[in-house]
């Protein structure tokens, strides 16, 4: 397939390796805080061309991971009511809450549906069904546009029956707090696809302000190995800055019009991080404007929802700020498997625990 | 959710295009990008374009890539004299 083959060449792949090798005169740290980077750095086998000195980490990139327990608490409860419709990306389905799943509840009889976008589940609420149409609306700045879409036109065509609750959130604020939690980094690999929505610009604070590397960074190997290079001449050069690996997509300004939607349907808030805490302004809340389309303004839930219990024993908190590894958890591929999650991480495809236990687990 | 995959645009049809991923057909809105034609590539992501593959970026990218390759060959006939 164009824009991909070209990136998984062998002989480039074995150069690149090379590269690294020999410009790796220290120690590096480097951090990769999207879950697609997560789950190809794994699947491509990319820590095995790595010398030892090249350690990678994964950070809280994966969307479905950092959304805590108290926002699937808040699903499950509405789609126990009568008159209403749950529509969901699907990897949120399986998210363990506080003492279900939107999957156990699917299971019993719940109007749960499975959608790949926003405009699918406008689409339901179109099709004249009298039932509330709520869509979860989860994930970075890639797809919270796709969102602000979905509602601007619910709003011009006019349906009644449609409802967001919204978990979206923007990546560079955990990036800074994972940086002040005070981890061991030189820099980081950053979010291709978040960046080409938001631009590299982003991201030149941490170079900046912090003095961390980064890249801005595609998902196939060359990719990822090109950007591991970059990151440690910004290191050995002392050069920090956000840099661009992956320039087929990505630009310093971003996607302009992407970044105008987001900002007229949705405002900044604080928002809750599994694993993270509260991070302030790294959550999109509707604006008042589009007050009638947030599901948690217009459908009160009864007060009891917001129990908000995590598995005593699950470190899905500390793997997300980068301060344990998937094989520290004790729970990790005995208790908690794909098949039967525990934490977030071990469900998402692009979860730490879930691509560890994939293709690593037997190390 | 943060997988976003290159894909050709094959149709246009208003806001909607269908694109192909290695022959698989997926609608995808184009909301968010401007002057999508048929032959583009762009990013395909929960349902919507989010931006075009850039040919002329993907070629510099590939040449400076070959380009270090050569040079790395050439350093290493080098040292192997």
């Amino acid at each position: 397939m164009k824009h991909v083959d070209e990136y998984r060449n062998k002989a480039l792949i074995e150069k690149l390796a090379a590269l690294i090798k020999r410009a790796a005169s220290r120690s590096y740290i480097f951090m990769e805080v999207c879950g697609g980077h997560t789950a190809a750095i794994h699947r491509f086998g990319i820590p095995s061309l790595l010398p030892d000195n090249v350690r990678l980490l994964s950070g809280p990139g994966c969307p479905v991971c950092v959304t805590n327990n108290s926002f699937i608490d808040k699903a499950i409860a509405y789609s126990k009511m009568e008159d209403v419709i749950i529509t969901t990306f699907g990897d949120l389905i399986r998210i363990p809450g506080s003492s279900s799943s939107l999957e156990k509840e699917k299971a019993r009889g719940a109007d749960i549906r499975i959608v790949f976008s926003g405009l699918e589940a406008l689409e339901i609420a179109k099709s004249g069904s009298d039932k509330k149409v709520i869509f979860l609306g989860i994930g970075f700045e890639t797809t919270a546009p796709g969102t602000a879409v979905t509602i601007k036109e619910a709003a011009d065509v006019g349906i009644e029956n449609f409802y967001v609750l919204s978990a979206h959130k923007v990546m560079p604020p955990a990036m800074e707090t994972i940086i002040k939690e005070g981890i061991a980094l030189d820099g980081f690999i950053c979010p291709g696809h978040v960046a080409a929505i938001t631009g590299s610009s982003a991201f030149s604070f941490i170079a900046d302000k912090y003095r961390l590397g980064c890249v801005i960074t595609g998902f196939e190997p060359v990719d990822i190995l090109q950007a591991i290079y970059m990151l440690i001449n910004q290191v050995n050069n002392d050069s920090p800055s956000a840099e661009i690996q992956y320039s087929r997509a990505v630009t310093r300004q971003g996607n302009v019009i992407a970044q105008r939607l987001i900002y007229e349907v949705f405002i900044l808030s604080d928002e809750q991080w599994r694993g993270l805490g509260v991070i302030p302004a790294s959550g999109l809340t509707l604006r008042k404007e589009y007050g009638r389309y947030d599901a948690e303004s217009s459908i009160p839930l009864p007060p009891s929802v917001n129990v908000y219990e995590e598995h005593a024993l699950c470190i899905c908190g500390e793997i997300l700020r980068g301060l344990k590894i998937p094989p520290d958890c004790r729970l990790f591929a005995g208790t908690c498997v794909p098949q039967n999650p525990v934490g977030a991480c071990m469900v998402s495809n692009e979860g730490a625990c879930n691509t560890y236990y994939k293709y690593r687990r037997n190390e | 959710m943060c997988l976003s995959i290159p894909a050709k645009v094959v149709e246009i049809n208003g806001n909607i295009a269908e694109v192909s991923v290695g022959g698989t057909i997926f609608k995808a809105g184009l909301q968010l990008v401007e002057n999508v034609e048929i032959g583009d590539y762009i990013l395909l992501h929960t349902g919507f374009a989010i931006q075009k593959v850039s040919e002329k970026e993907a070629l510099e990218t590939l040449k400076l890539l070959t380009e270090m390759e050569n040079a790395m060959n050439q350093e290493t006939s080098d040292e192997a004299c």
